[in-house]
């Protein structure tokens, strides 16, 4: 294309060229018209940039006023001056009274679809699992699509975004999460309303997939919900806080219906959950940082009274987490270690008596190679329901990635229960992804 | 009437409010790469304060979105990006949580640089992952090619006139002086490369394509059998084999890359071995976009010779 139209520029000029030919000052006409091929090149580079961020960029997000510098620069007048860029047709047609129809038939529509990604988690299991009747946690069959989860992220205009995670089980779906976060808000806020996985400590937020293991600790099993977590409808406000040079301090609010897995049940609409995040994060070198948060979460939960029916029971989750990463910027896909550790401690409303449980975890993490990750982890926790039964466990892990779209992981994991029994199991777990999934945050 | 505790909170609020409308005179500008950082400020002076995310020896597909880089954020007129999905990996998250409308994808403080610069490699046809990380809208190492360097920086200082009409003039100076000294530079460098056009070189990863189109040298191969994919045993036979057969005697490395590889090619081959830079700030000594290039061109003639 390009070369057509230098091509064509060119042929045109050699009639011109031909008439001239006995001017004295051939070499400055060449010059010239060596000059005005670059313009065009130049020209044809602006356009061709034009056209790339028009085909890539929501046009929602696009005023009007972006229009590249360059092309008002040009050098050359009117004629050849490139024509305005027609806007994006904004996709919305007007039914009249009622709800605007988003999205058109035209071709161009695609443009504005969203981000999709879907990444399968199938994890095999073999060992034996020997899980007490009262314990929390939950055994891997032997085979299993353990998760499908589809991912649907876009721009929805200048103030903010949107991000679905539609999480398909074996027999069940689940929105996993579904939210839209108002990115241009005053004074800093960042508010999210929909359905979240709150910010009580990290492994709570964190997707099947991105945990540095198959399973989740025992103290998040215990305690915190396990897979299922504290993840419900709410809204959820987070802003940075100020604070001294170089430490970065964010608070986060939220607020949930007050239904989360076995941690809280809403009877009433006034039985909101509610969770608290504070976290410090401080550069220690250029490789080197770490990462402290304090949680604190309160909501209803399911204990009954003596006739059966619910009383108005609370449960209280405090929660410390410490990360400590360290990574090498000049070799960054060759080495790092993530050292990682939660404390919680529950406290649960029921009758007879109160449950106080505490539990953590505490993991380190090694990347020996590009593609290889190794790991252990300690686990500790009492059960939220039965505060004097304590679990323990080890776990070991072994990573390795064919590319970053897939990742192959064994793991071998030893549980006592508080019941003294004991189980040894590994596990296999692969993970692939495809299209386009957003980066998580850190 | 206002009771202490309300007035001490009221003074609270106010002060976690303060902070950000407090605007600084001059524009702020945080970019995602060194490269973006260095033309910003050729054409910027003394009217902007740039800060870069990413440093200039780290890979730019593959930087950790730390907290730390919102505290830039957030105070930031202008983000300037790489773009064609360069920083997917790292940058939208960043923006998503700095809480600055200013710079949100669209907004006026946000700004895609490929959008001024000639893109080589566009992906024609299916683009599948089976072609390795490739990039669906061409290759993001453009700034490697002067003459991009000047379109890029002709962009930028249109942008910040947007922001600051009253500077206008300024920026289109400092472009002008930008351009007087990046033709004259260009010139001392085509004449330097001149005597190795044609010269087969050999990358670890595609991100030489821009140089090598501008001074004329010809990539015969990649280290990576796809972009962003390690080397394997096969492909580097392979390439051993292509080397051997077009006399290439060079293969240049990225700094962030091990050099295990490219060494053994380099000992089957009597190749050299050498670590370029992609990027300002790979070394300490290069702190600008013309010295990112005096070291590259330098490093190759000694190479050559």
């Amino acid at each position: 294309m390009k070369k057509a139209v230098i091509a064509v520029t060119v042929l045109c000029w050699i009639p011109l060229w031909g008439q001239q030919a006995d001017a004295p000052d051939l070499a400055a006409k060449n010059a010239a018209l060596e000059q005005r091929v670059r313009d065009l090149e130049e020209r044809l580079i602006a356009v061709e940039g034009k056209i790339r961020t028009l085909q890539s960029t929501p046009a929602a997000a696009q005023p009007a006023a972006e229009a590249p510098p360059a092309a008002a620069a040009a050098a050359e007048p009117a004629p050849q001056a490139q024509p305005p860029a027609p806007a994006v047709p904004s996709q919305v047609v007007n039914t009249g009274g009622g709800l605007p129809n988003y999205g058109g038939a035209s071709s161009a529509a695609k443009a504005l679809n969203p981000d999709i990604s879907v990444i399968g988690d199938f994890i095999g299991a073999a060992g034996n699992s020997n899980v007490p009747p009262l314990a929390t946690q939950q055994p891997f069959p032997s085979l299993q699509m353990h998760e499908s989860e589809l991912g649907l992220q876009a721009i929805i205009d200048p103030y903010a975004r949107g991000d679905f995670f539609i999480s398909f089980g074996e027999t069940g779906v689940d929105l996993e999460e579904g939210y839209i976060t108002f990115t241009a808000l005053p004074a800093g806020f960042v508010a999210k309303v929909g359905k979240m996985r709150s910010v009580f400590g990290k492994v709570n937020m964190m997707h099947n997939h991105v945990l540095p293991w198959v399973d989740r600790p025992l103290v998040s099993t215990n305690l915190v919900g396990g897979e299922d977590g504290i993840d419900d409808a709410g809204f959820s406000l987070e802003r940075i806080l100020p604070a001294p040079k170089g430490i970065f301090l964010e608070a986060t609010g939220q607020v949930f219906r007050g239904d989360s897995a076995d941690v809280f049940r809403a009877e009433t609409r006034s039985d909101v959950s509610t969770v608290e995040h504070l976290r410090g994060y401080k550069d220690i070198t250029e490789s080197t940082n770490l990462d402290l948060g304090f949680s604190y979460a309160r909501g209803h939960n399911d204990a009954t009274l003596s006739d059966g029916s619910f009383g108005d029971f609370v449960t209280q989750l405090f929660g410390i987490d410490a990360t400590l990463r360290w990574k090498p910027l000049r070799r960054s896909i060759y080495h790092s270690f993530v050292g990682r550790g939660e404390f919680i401690w529950s406290q649960r409303e029921q009758l007879p008596s109160e449950q106080r449980a505490f539990g953590f975890y505490t993991s380190a993490d090694y990347q020996f190679g590009r593609r290889w990750f190794g790991g252990a982890r300690f686990d500790y926790s009492d059960r939220s329901r039965y505060a004097n039964l304590t679990d323990k466990g080890v776990a070991a892990t072994l990573t390795y990635w064919p590319s970053e779209f897939s990742q192959v992981r064994g793991e071998y994991r030893f549980t006592h229960y508080a019941e003294n029994r004991d189980s040894h199991e590994v596990f296999m777990q692969l993970i692939f992804s495809l299209g386009a999934h957003g980066a998580h945050p850190f | 009437m206002l009771t202490m505790k309300q007035f001490v909170l009221g003074v609270i609020a106010i002060a976690l409010l303060l902070p950000p409308m407090a605007a600084a005179k001059k524009i702020n500008v945080v970019t995602a790469t060194t490269d973006m950082a260095a033309l910003a400020q050729e054409v910027g002076g003394d009217r902007i304060s740039v800060d870069s995310i990413a440093k200039g020896y780290q890979d730019p597909h593959f930087v950790e979105a730390k907290p730390s880089f919102l505290l830039k954020l957030r105070q930031a007129d202008l983000l300037i990006v790489v773009g064609l999905q360069l920083e997917i990996g790292w940058l939208p998250p960043l923006i998503t949580q700095s809480g600055n409308p200013r710079i949100q994808v669209g907004a006026a403080g946000y700004l895609d640089a490929s959008q001024f610069a000639e893109i080589l490699e566009i992906p024609q046809g299916v683009v599948t992952r089976a072609m390795g990380d490739v990039h669906p809208l061409g290759n993001p190492h453009y700034w490697l090619d002067p003459d991009n360097g000047r379109r890029v920086a002709k962009g930028i200082a249109g942008k910040l006139a947007e922001l600051d009409p009253p500077d206008a003039s300024y920026f289109q100076e400092r472009f002008q002086d930008f351009d007087k000294r990046l033709t004259a530079a260009e010139q001392k460098w085509d004449g330097e490369m001149a005597p190795y056009h044609g010269s087969k070189v050999v990358t670890y990863h595609n991100s030489f394509t821009n140089f090598a189109k501008h001074f004329q040298l010809d990539v015969i191969g990649y280290v990576e059998p796809r972009p962003g994919i390690p080397p394997t045993p096969s492909h580097t036979l392979d390439l051993i084999g292509l080397m051997k057969r077009e006399n290439c005697k060079l293969v240049l490395v990225e700094p962030y890359f091990d050099l295990k590889t490219p060494n053994s090619i380099g000992s089957a081959t009597g190749a050299k071995v050498l670590v370029y830079l992609p990027s300002v700030g790979g070394e300490k000594q290069v702190t600008n976009y013309f010295e990112l290039f005096d070291y590259d061109i330098d490093l190759l003639k000694k190479a050559f010779q």
